[in-house]
């Protein structure tokens, strides 16, 4: 009951905060002087083509650009009644795309689930390689079994993702005959799901979630390595012991548990630096995520594009942190129980 | 018949270096308790461990064998694998260690860490470990078993906690409990009911006890057999009565000179003069409020300090004394103008006789910062309390830097003045703390409390971080500094056979409220509350004639509801504090 009634209160609060980053992302999209609209109609004009500025005039109005900014905000968002009535972001039209000449669905489509999917991937794979060996070189401390995954992490954090990336092609299509770039064959590219498309999109993730995962484990896992020597030297680790326990049990049962708490409060934090820590990545693996389209977005004074690709990242840390602070309030109970009569 | 447990000839070190332990050996009998003495560093928490050979990873066990030998055979502990040694460790033999409040893991329940000894040891299902450790948990005195088993530890105190750890250790039924200093971070009364649950466990299950304490007076009421230690040798073993009433070795003789002693008196004592106060207390309550989480529920009200009246006369020393929790440390903290008192109450601290008295409770910036070179503080853990990163001129010429005092020559020149004062030399000025031991850190933490020339120093259990023999030194040099400075301490406490030898006059609270206050000889001759009463006979007496009286403890140290009708207090109804003969009050209804 406690746990259900905090769940709903956490999704409230990250609604309102949803509705505040959304104010920021427009206020600071719109911070630079000019829109994408405007350039275009003043370089129209200097070059006199007539009819290009009657088509961007025609858009501005169409897209509310002539009306005042908090106006303008209600539009997008879809609390206020643009020129067709309300379409904002709440009824589910993202806007259009003055670079690309398209509706902001039609872009962004695909690899909106494309990038949950490659992060996702990374970040399973962060914790699957950094869970184990930090404990293990925790519990090995001082051994070569501790010194060489430091060392390894080391290297892991040191190499430019890019070229690790490229490096793994070579070697990986050459020895293992995977995939070269892309997230999937490019058969399936706007087919329907079906079981060979899943298969394909899974051989092509490998190297991606690798690449993009590498150092982000190896951070985790001297961190996790740094916090279980020290709950290894609290007493409570000595009881276990003196208890009897086997070590492999002791280890996960106790000090882990009070280990793992500062990464389970990561989760939010991890998802945005994947997402834009894996812009460069995208681009040499030619992965169809929303990195590079983000980029070109904002370079371009895009809008509509780049507003919808940060509100989305931002639900994502949002979402990321509301699951942390719910596991961490289900795995300790000192949370779960403050303020509770003794 | 051979012994249970048998050390023969046991040597440990460290890496390299030297054996920490050298040549010790001793027997425990079946049923007995054996007594390893010593102070930090003597060796024997090592040579203790050593037996279940729980021991730090660089530390190895050179030479002798350590042999138990109990109904279920006989075993060479120094030659067992590791996996044979889980089998005796929680089983076989079991451990209980000194700090209560962090040997139990957070983050699960207590239920769960007890019963994992039988589910690891009898392969006990679940429900079948519930129900012996439900039992087990009301031998231990759990007023319900049920709702601790569902407990995290953070909801116990700290005597409750160690009680949970007694029944982790005996739910397995072993025939030897190794206890390392289980009752040294407890409250004395505390300290006094869990050692006589131990008493009372070992009477009824025959297990044998080795007991390793530095305190002479938990020998005295536990012990059999005594094994003295100093620097990693037995200095003297033998039978408890013999060692503690007639001590061979001279290191026994100077570990009892230096236990504190609650004397005994025959006489009242002069009660603290009236006239040329430097700090007064009048009325001084402190309330915090606990939020509730939950918003229908009204904020809980917590009275850390109810009423409190205390005078101190310049160069004397007033000792406040109570339990965890007693608001002894907040009243320390109103009284440095750390905290502020509930409206009404009065603070008032006079520089010289003839001064107009500051208002602490209600300073401006200027007078504040007037105040703070006259009143200076003492912390109680000697280790965290100096920046290990600072050097020691650094930390102590940083107070003479805030205010603006002196030239860097004249600094420096004041703090090895200074340091010399305290015992130690001018030339460990560039030092850092680490290459200091725990007694002189404290030294050194008195050293700067000195540094702005104070009239008034509160001490917030200054000594009771370190061993006796250092204890006595340190209240040695605290009274020789007040003799020669007329300086004033404001003495927090939890143990009255420190503050015996320190005060002129004791104040003892509970619960926030002071409920006896007279001089040291008066509170020791004729003590009229029973939670006096209980805090005297808690007290450890290192003479086996006289064991603590628990019963005397137990009437005084539990709920004020449980007292005479004559002291009872209640949230609402409290009883005046009454003076019965000059200088001595007690809060009791006439």
């Amino acid at each position: 009951m406690v746990m259900l009634r905090y769940a709903v209160y956490r999704f409230f609060t990250m609604l309102l905060t949803l509705l505040v980053v959304s104010v920021l992302i427009f206020v600071i999209i719109n911070l630079p002087p000019g829109d994408y609209l405007s350039n275009q109609i003043a370089e129209l004009q200097a070059s006199g083509q007539s009819a290009g500025v009657a088509k961007a005039e025609f858009l501005r109005k169409e897209y509310s650009l002539d009306r005042s900014l908090p106006e303008q905000y209600l539009i997008w968002i879809g609390f206020w009644p643009g020129p067709h009535g309300f379409e904002g972001l709440l009824q589910g039209n993202y806007g259009w795309s003055f670079e690309f000449d398209r509706p902001v669905r039609e872009i962004v489509g695909d690899t909106l689930w494309l990038t949950v999917v490659v992060n996702l991937a990374a970040i399973l794979f962060v914790y699957a390689v950094a869970l184990p060996l930090g404990v293990l070189a925790a519990a090995k401390s001082r051994t070569w079994i501790d010194y060489t995954s430091a060392f390894v992490g080391y290297l892991g954090l040191a190499t430019p993702n890019f070229l690790l990336a490229l490096i793994l092609f070579y070697y990986g299509h050459r020895y293992f005959n995977l995939p070269i770039g892309g997230l999937m064959d490019p058969s399936f590219e706007g087919q329907p799901m079906s079981w060979d498309k899943l298969k394909s999109i899974l051989v092509h993730l490998i190297v991606p979630t690798f690449v993009i995962g590498t150092s982000g484990a190896s951070a985790m896992m001297q961190r996790l390595r740094a916090n279980m020597l020290d709950e290894l030297g609290k007493p409570y680790v000595e009881t276990a012991i003196a208890k009897g326990m086997a070590p492999s049990r002791m280890l996960t049962k106790y000090p882990l548990r009070v280990a793992f708490n500062p990464f389970v409060a990561d989760i939010g934090n991890l998802l945005p630096s994947m997402v834009s820590g894996s812009v460069l990545v995208s681009v040499v693996l030619g992965l169809q995520t929303i990195g590079p389209t983000l980029l070109t977005a904002l370079k371009t004074q895009d809008q509509f594009l780049s507003a919808f690709i940060l509100m989305f990242v931002a639900l994502l840390t949002l979402i990321g942190t509301m699951i942390s602070d719910i596991l961490l309030v289900m795995l300790d109970p000192r949370i779960r129980y403050e303020g509770r009569e003794a | 018949m051979s012994a249970l447990l048998s050390v023969r000839n046991l040597s440990i070190g460290f890496g390299k270096g030297p054996s920490v332990v050298q040549d010790v050996s001793f027997d425990v009998e079946p049923g007995q308790t054996l007594a390893l003495v010593g102070e930090s560093g003597s060796g024997k928490t090592i040579s203790c461990r050593a037996a279940l050979r729980i021991l730090p990873r660089t530390a190895q066990i050179r030479s002798g064998t350590i042999t138990l030998n109990d109904s279920r055979g006989t075993a060479e502990l120094t030659q067992l694998s590791e996996r044979q040694m889980r089998d005796i460790r929680g089983n076989r033999v079991s451990m209980i260690f000194q700090e209560p409040m962090r040997s139990l893991s957070p983050l699960h329940k207590i239920g769960n860490q007890v019963s994992e000894v039988l589910w690891l040891h009898r392969g006990a299902s679940e429900s079948e470990a519930r129900k012996e450790v439900l039992t087990q948990f009301e031998r231990v005195g759990f007023p319900d078993p049920a709702r601790a088993y569902d407990s995290y530890p953070f909801e116990l105190s700290g005597g409750m906690r160690q009680r949970a750890m007694i029944a982790m250790a005996m739910v397995s039924k072993p025939e030897l409990l190794i206890a390392d200093e289980p009752t040294t971070a407890l409250d004395v009364t505390t300290q006094a009911q869990v050692l006589g649950l131990i008493k009372e466990l070992q009477r009824e299950t025959g297990m044998a006890l080795i007991l390793v304490t530095h305190d002479l007076g938990v020998v005295a009421n536990m012990a059999e057999q005594v094994v003295v230690m100093h620097k990693g040798r037995v200095m003297e073993a033998g039978p408890a009565a013999l060692i503690l009433n007639d001590p061979a070795h001279p290191y026994t003789q100077q570990l009892f000179d230096a236990a504190p002693e609650i004397p005994d008196q025959d006489a009242v004592g002069m009660p603290m003069p009236d006239e040329d106060l430097i700090l007064q207390m009048t009325g001084v309550s402190k309330t915090y409020t606990m939020r509730s989480s939950k918003g229908w529920r009204a904020d809980k009200l917590i009275h850390a300090c109810r009423g409190v009246d205390m005078k101190l006369a310049r160069g004397k020393t007033l000792a406040i004394v109570g339990e965890s929790g007693s608001g002894k440390t907040t009243a320390a903290r109103i009284a440095l103008g750390a905290e502020l008192p509930d409206p009404g109450g009065e603070v008032l601290f006079r520089t010289n006789k003839e001064a107009e008295p500051l208002t602490v409770h209600n300073m401006t910036r200027a007078e504040r910062t007037a105040f703070q070179r006259k009143a200076q503080m003492v912390f109680q853990d000697p280790y965290s309390s100096l920046s290990p990163r600072m050097r020691i001129q650094d930390a102590m010429t940083e107070p003479l830097e805030i205010h603006r005092l002196g030239t860097v020559a004249e600094q420096r020149d004041k703090a090895a003045e200074m340091l010399q004062r305290v015992g130690l030399n001018a030339d460990m000025l560039k030092r850092y703390p680490h290459a200091f031991s725990g007694g002189q850190r404290q030294r050194l933490s008195i050293a700067r409390a000195m540094m702005l020339d104070p009239a008034l120093i509160v001490c917030d259990e200054p000594t009771s971080a370190l061993d006796v023999s250092v204890q006595d030194q340190i209240l040695t040099l605290l009274e020789n500094l007040q003799d020669s400075l007329n300086l004033s301490y404001l003495f927090i406490s939890h143990d009255l056979a420190v503050v015996a030898r320190i005060a002129d006059e004791v104040a003892v609270m509970r619960r926030g409220l002071v409920v006896e206050q007279a001089p040291p000889e008066t509170l020791f001759y004729n003590p009229r509350h029973p939670y006096t009463k209980a805090l005297i006979a808690a007290q450890p007496e290192p003479d086996i004639n006289r064991p603590i009286d628990l019963k005397l403890v137990a009437l005084g140290a539990g709920s004020p509801d449980s007292w005479d009708d004559a002291f009872r207090f209640s949230d609402t109804v409290i009883p005046s504090l009454v003076e019965l003969e000059p200088g001595h009050k007690v809060r009791c209804h006439v």
